[in-house]
């Protein structure tokens, strides 16, 4: 089972500082996260991939999904 | 990542932030006051009162490079497909937040990027107000890893969202024409200013830059600390590289230059350190509470997104206040009302901080 986070309408750096924070607390977890802008995505992204996540982006309509796998 | 891959990520911003930093040093050159090529704060200030919502002489006017910043943003992002109207996240706490930044940049005298350029210009005021910016910086992340935040925005219509980028037309066409209600500086820093198509250029560019780079000059220090990312801050040492050579090649350090290194006698500035410090500081956590310098809330205004358009016009309204009640600072120093704005604005960011923690 992943971890789902809703960062959708906060704005910067709100997505981010919920990301980490599951990040911290589901550790080995994967973990998904909905998002509604470019630049929160680029941001999720950069975390992610500097803590060692490989990180897949697909687009749900106006929103996009990242799905955060831990390790690589 | 390498030492390779992780400049290769950053070249947008560190190429943008280079040329923005040559950009910003040469305006002084061009046209616009010492020290001051690009002051986000200070241009919003002096558009304030070339609408007369305050009366200091000598700073006003209204300059094109804000226009410029908010309206490259706004094409950029219709050509990029990054257009998107929201907002209803907690506007009225960002109308405030936008006048904390703007009275604690006016107690210093300068934007976050202005303190960059004081500092490439010899002015050491600048060291004592990035200590304060990354202590104000510091004090925010303690409340966003605490939960602090203004809540979720909601998609709106393209005409709330054109709302902004409407006002930003508006103000260009009375930059151009400039009515007998518009006021003008006849001295001072207001007085002082690049031809208009100069301005606007210059705006327009680093508003397209902006956008694409999500160019911060406080989300830069913020995200060192927060999740030791280092993207926006490379962007900002590049504008202060480029900013300082600019300095020494166009000759502005030479015998007879604008310039000298030290804290006394710098341009449009005063060396009160506690209120640079806290000043500075002030804009730090109001504009971590906000999600971004005033740089950055002009080009997601740009962008459709109305709660940075509201701190916009909290900016402005700032501004005003500033400088109708005795808190702006001069060259003299820090001026009646300077310690008591900045103490409310510092109590009102620490209530919001403990208070505002919605899921």
């Amino acid at each position: 089972m992943s971890v789902e986070v809703d960062v959708r309408g906060f704005s910067c750096p709100v997505p981010v500082v919920k990301t980490k924070k599951a990040m911290e607390e589901n550790p080995g977890k994967e973990i998904k996260v909905m998002i509604d802008t470019q630049t929160s995505v680029q941001n999720v992204t950069r975390l992610g991939k500097n803590a060692g996540y490989s990180v897949e982006t697909s687009q749900d309509g106006e929103d996009y999904i990242l799905v955060m796998k831990p390790g690589k | 990542m390498g030492m390779i891959s992780s400049l290769m990520s950053k070249k947008w911003i560190i190429l943008f932030g280079l040329l923005f930093g040559t950009l910003g040093a040469l305006a002084v050159n061009w046209g616009n006051p010492a020290n001051m090529g690009i002051c986000v704060a200070c241009f919003l200030r002096d558009i304030s009162g070339a609408l007369g919502f305050h009366r200091a002489a000598v700073v006003q006017y209204l300059r094109p490079e804000i226009m410029g910043f908010a309206l490259g943003a706004f094409v950029t992002a219709l050509a990029f497909k990054e257009w998107r109207p929201r907002g209803g996240a907690s506007p009225i706490i960002r109308f405030i937040l936008g006048m904390c930044v703007m009275i604690g940049a006016l107690v210093f005298l300068g934007c976050p990027i202005r303190m960059l350029l004081r500092l490439a210009g010899g002015d050491l005021n600048g060291l004592t107000a990035l200590a304060g910016l990354i202590f104000g910086v510091i004090i925010g992340i303690f409340f966003l890893k605490r939960g602090f935040n203004l809540g979720k925005a909601k998609p709106l219509t393209n005409t709330a969202g054109g709302i902004m980028p409407g006002m930003m037309v508006v103000l260009l066409v009375l930059a151009i024409a400039v009515p007998a209600f518009i006021f003008q500086s006849e001295s001072g820093p207001g007085s002082q200013f690049m031809p208009l198509i100069a301005s606007l250029a210059i705006g327009l560019f680093v508003g397209f830059g902006a956008q694409r780079t999500r160019y911060c000059s406080v989300g830069a220090w913020r995200d060192i600390f927060l999740v030791k990312d280092f993207y926006l801050i490379s962007g900002i040492l590049a504008f202060l590289v480029a900013a300082l050579v600019t300095n020494y090649i166009a000759g502005n350090f030479a015998a007879g230059g604008i310039y000298h290194w030290g804290f006394a006698e710098q341009p449009v500035s005063h060396a009160d350190h506690l209120w640079n410090f806290l000043g500075m500081g002030l804009v730090g956590i109001a504009a971590t509470q906000i999600g971004g310098c005033p740089l950055r809330n002009l080009i997601l205004s740009g962008e459709g997104d109305t709660d940075a358009g509201v701190t916009v016009l909290g900016y402005i309204a700032g501004a005003a206040v500033a400088h109708n009640f005795a808190i702006a600072a001069s060259p003299a120093g820090i001026n009646t009302w300077s310690i008591a704005a900045v103490a409310a604005g510092w109590a009102f960011c620490l209530i919001i901080g403990f208070t505002m923690r919605k899921a």
